[in-house]
Parts: structure tokens; C-alpha cells; sequence
């Protein structure tokens, strides 16, 4: 049997994300007041609980933080997917996000590669996806 | 700032640690009244010392598991807390249970964790959707669901492959001393009757040609499921004087907590338990070189290496190189999970894998770790990590 995939269901804080990775882009929030880049979307900006944060969109471009080969499925209902390229990126805005790398060999994966995004339609929902840039 | 040294562990417990439990099922009250009828047998108190409970979340009753517990084991008490550290619950049940008794509010505490299958229910409840990824959230809301659940990084593996993999690109890597960490605590593990893997001793290569789970993680670096349980009872200074086995005094602990998710940590090299190792030092007026034993969380052979590094033994990005040089095993240069460790042992289930350590860090300082005994045994680092590195706790024991 296969297991249906999780998808994300957005929340009114996340709706500009999800609804951008639908449209192709990514949008992140910056906080008015310190300036950092604040992701998963807030309410509240987690380097000052500052609520003046604005949506802009960035290029998604960033590095490869970590990753690693699911060789045995994290959940049946990835199995379909065995190995997984479970993957954290650091975005050049500095914030960090989990993914899954596409269009790579495992072996060709190293920490520090430059990558960019795939907008992953994955049922109803669009993940961000990344591959090497 | 901190603890006086004024409570002590004077009473353990433990069920065997058992892979395909076949035994009476038993619900977790009953396990609560079991173990702490053992431990309290092993202090050599009674019942009616007890005027303190702390707990981890119970199946039975999804809140008030204090009273709930209170209630069945017949107990009155002053101080009552549920933990909710994952791994790291039991050290943390110990410190608070410490802290407690030194304020003056209650003079004995019950800390158990029960890990034994339930009975089953005849009418069983459908399954919960939004747990069917074990201790990830996938409850709406939750930054979890929605962030870390579609793309996959669930449950435990990915977090900690994550880690190593991280680790070993800023540190660089050697695959065999990650093993020899599972290695030696399995060797400690042949000591201990109680343990899941007690009579089948490990090689390096035997790490090394297990299958990979998650780069770099091999199967016989992550813990064993199994069936378990434990318990211990820590005093006020008046009643250890009365109990029967030498007093095992906590007289310094720490805490930190960051993330949930480790994906957003400032360096995913660097774990939590630094600044909660530190504090239980400072507490304590010890130093790492003055411990004679590490009795540490481990999930895996990562969590080892990490918390050995950032609980000061070594230098940051030395422990490859230490770990290598160092003997882990209970007759070695640096004893290391002398019962095993949860990887040698068994991980019990619910938080019972992480009581593994203080009772074991209780055993060797009271002489008792028949078989695996540390020589001179007066102070030991108990950690405990919960979630992927994202709760810490350490304490640290010592002999009257
Ligand atoms: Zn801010």
C-alpha cells in the first residue's frame, strides 16, 4: 500500500510563503526593526519579537548546510522515494530550511555547494525543492 | 548559585532490558508502583517517606499523570512535576527532585520511568493522525508539520546523520572511531546481564558492515528498541543517613534548551549540553578531569562524541582523536557508559533509555556494577539529550 504523502497545510502566518513557492518565488519575512531574515514565518521576529515584519521576495539561491541518504525510508510514506536526499540549505539571507536535493547524484553532494531552487509540485502542494546550482 | 550537595540518590531500580518482551504486560501504573516498591526497598526506605513524585507523560491519562500516579500508589505529596525533555527527562526528574528537597519541601522523590508494553485494549482507539510520525509534530500549527514532515526529516535518523555529516565536513571524520564508540560500550555491556546485547560482543568492522540507515549512521550506531524500565528515589541529607548503601549526593546540574528542530541551531556541531556540562561543574566545584566516570546519553555514536567534546573532556573537534586514544570500556583510560550505554544496553521505551545512565552512574559510585565495576568510583557526568540535540541536561554525582 502506499502511504499518502504529508503535505503542508498553511497557516494565516504562512499563506505568502506557500502561496509564493505556488507562484515560482520565494518570499521570506524581514523584520523592520533588526533586520534579520526571519524563516519559518512568524508573527513575532525571533532575533527581537519585534510584529513589524514584511514579506520580500529573494532568489532562493543559498548553500548546501548538511545533508544526508535516507537509505531506509524516515516514514512509510516515503518509501516510494528510498534514498531520500534529505537536505538543509542555508539561504544567502543566512536563514536555514529543510529540503530535499533533486536533480543529483548522492555522490556528487558535498556540504558548501552552491545550489538554487526547484519549486517541487508534489500533489496539491508546491515544496521548495533545491539542486545544485 | 545552585545545588548544595545536600540530596541524594540512595535507591535504584531496573527490569531487565528485553528485546521480544514476552512477559506480563503491565500498564505504567503498575510499572510506577513496581519500580518504586523496588527502589524504595533498595534504599531502604518506605512508602511512607515518599513525599514526592516526578514523572514523564503516561499512557493512561494524557494530563495529571501526577496525581493520577499519586492516587494509585496511595501517595500524599508536596512537590509533584511531569517532565517533558524527551531523552532528556530522567536528568532532568533529578535535578528538579534535588532542587526540591534542598528548598525544604519534601524529603523524598520518587523519579521512575517506566518502559514496559501496556496490556492491549480490547477496544483500541483509532490511531491518532497527527502522531503517526512518532515524536515529530504533525499537529496543524505545529512548525513541524509544516516544514519539516513534507520533506521528510522525521523522526530521529535524518536529525542525527545530519549532525555527523556536518561535523565531519568542519572537523573531518574517521568512520572507525565513531564505531569503536559503539564498540567499547558494548564491551561494558558484557558485564551487564541486564542488557539487550549481554553475550554478543561487537568488532569495528561488525559497525562498519552493518547497513547504512542515514549517511553516515550505520544500524549498529543507533540504539535498540527494546522493553525496560527504571526508577530511582533521591533524599534529603537526614533520611540518606538512614538508608543502607553508601549516599549518592547530586551536587550539581544544568540545563539548556534551543530548538526543536536542529535544522535551525546556530552550529549544528555543537551541542546544548556545553552550557548545561558547565553549569553542573561550576555547581559541583569539579572539573571534567575530576569525574570518574561519563555516563551519557546516546541515541547514537554521534550524541557520544558531541557530548564528550562539549562537555569539555576534549578540545572542540578533538574528539575523534580522544576517542581513539582513550579506552571507553569500564577498565579503560575513560570509562564511558559502563552498563553499555543504551546503544550496548537497549534503549527501553517511553523516557526509560535515559534513566539508563543516572541509575548506572548510582550503581558504580555505590560499588555495585558487579562485572564492570570502575575502580575508586566517586563522581560521574550523567547526561541526558532529548529530541535531535535540542534539550540538554547534565548533573553530576558524587560519594559521600
Ligand atoms: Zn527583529
Amino acid at each position: 500500500m502506499v502511504s499518502i504523502r504529508p503535505l503542508p497545510i498553511p497557516t494565516p502566518n504562512s499563506e505568502p510563503f506557500w502561496n509564493g513557492l505556488a507562484n515560482h518565488q520565494v518570499n521570506l519575512q524581514q523584520c523592520n526593526d533588526c533586520r534579520a531574515w526571519v524563516f519559518y514565518p512568524r508573527s513575532h521576529c525571533n532575533g527581537c519579537l519585534s510584529p513589524n515584519l514584511t514579506w520580500r521576495k529573494v532568489a532562493g539561491n543559498g548553500t548546501l548546510y548538511t545533508y544526508t541518504v535516507a537509505r531506509r525510508p524516515t516514514a512509510p510514506q516515503f518509501i516510494d522515494e528510498t534514498p531520500q536526499l534529505i537536505a538543509v540549505v542555508e539561504l544567502n539571507e543566512g536563514v536555514r530550511l529543510n529540503s530535499v536535493m533533486v536533480n543529483v547524484l548522492p555522490e556528487a553532494l558535498f556540504i558548501g555547494m552552491p545550489v538554487k531552487p526547484v519549486f517541487h509540485q508534489q500533489d496539491s502542494a508546491t515544496l521548495l525543492y533545491f539542486e545544485p546550482a | 548559585m545552585g545545588l548544595k550537595g545536600r540530596a541524594a540518590i540512595t535507591g535504584v531500580a531496573d527490569y531487565k532490558n528485553v528485546r521480544n518482551y514476552t512477559g506480563k504486560r503491565k500498564f505504567f501504573l503498575e510499572q510506577w508502583a513496581e519500580l518504586t516498591q523496588m527502589a524504595l526497598a533498595d534504599a531502604g526506605l518506605s512508602k511512607h517517606d515518599v513525599d514526592g513524585l516526578c514523572c514523564a507523560a503516561i499512557p493512561e491519562s494524557t494530563m495529571f499523570a501526577p496525581a493520577t500516579i499519586a492516587e494509585y500508589l496511595g501517595l500524599q505529596v508536596n512537590f509533584a512535576e511531569t517532565v517533558d525533555l524527551g531523552g532528556a527527562s530522567s536528568v532532568s526528574m533529578i535535578w528538579r527532585a534535588a532542587a526540591a528537597i534542598e528548598m525544604g519541601i519534601c524529603e523524598a522523590v520518587v523519579c521512575a520511568a517506566p518502559g514496559l508494553p501496556i496490556p492491549s485494549n480490547p477496544n483500541p482507539l483509532p490511531k491518532d493522525p497527527s502522531r503517526v510520525y512518532g515524536s515529530t509534530s504533525a499537529k496543524w500549527g505545529s512548525p513541524q508539520a509544516e516544514y519539516d514532515v513534507p520533506y521528510g526529516n522525521v523522526a530521529q535518523n535524518a536529525g542525527y546523520a545530519l549532525i555527523a555529516q556536518r561535523y565531519a565536513a568542519t572537523y573531518g571524520y574517521d568512520e572507525r572511531a565513531l564505531a569503536k564508540i559503539a564498540v567499547d560500550q558494548r564491551t561494558n555491556a558484557q558485564g551487564n546481564p541486564k542488557a539487550v546485547f549481554f553475550g554478543e560482543p561487537i568488532t569495528i568492522d561488525d559497525v562498519l558492515q552493518s547497513k547504512m540507515i542515514a549517511d553516515p549512521l550505520h544500524i549498529l550506531e543507533i540504539v535498540m528498541p527494546c522493553a525496560g524500565g527504571s526508577a530511582v528515589v533521591v533524599v534529603s541529607e537526614r533520611l540518606a543517613k538512614k538508608c543502607q548503601h553508601r549516599p549518592v549526593y547530586v551536587t550539581g546540574f544544568g540545563e539548556r534548551l534551543t530548538t526543536r528542530s536542529v535544522t535551525y541551531a546556530d552550529d549544528m556541531t555543537v551541542s546544548p549540553v556545553g552550557p548545561a556540562a558547565a553549569s553542573a561543574f561550576a555547581m559541583s566545584g569539579k572539573k571534567p578531569k575530576d569525574v570518574d566516570v561519563l555516563e551519557a546519553y546516546d541515541c547514537y555514536t554521534i550524541t557520544v562524541l558531541l557530548t564528550i567534546e562539549d562537555s569539555g573532556f576534549c578540545h572542540k573537534g578533538e574528539g575523534i582523536t580522544f576517542v581513539k586514544e582513550n579506552g571507553l570500556t569500564f577498565n579503560g583510560s575513560f570509562p564511558v557508559n559502563t552498563h553499555g550505554g543504551q546503544l550496548g544496553a537497549g534503549q527501553a521505551a517511553g523516557m526509560a533509555g535515559g534513566m539508563s545512565q543516572p541509575v548506572e552512574g548510582v550503581r558504580q559510585i555505590m560499588g555495585r556494577a558487579n562485572g564492570r565495576q570502575v575502580d575508586n568510583c566517586n563522581a560521574a557526568l550523567i547526561t541526558g539529550t532529548g529530541g535531535i540535540m535540542s534539550e540538554q541536561s547534565a548533573i553530576i554525582l558524587e560519594g559521600a
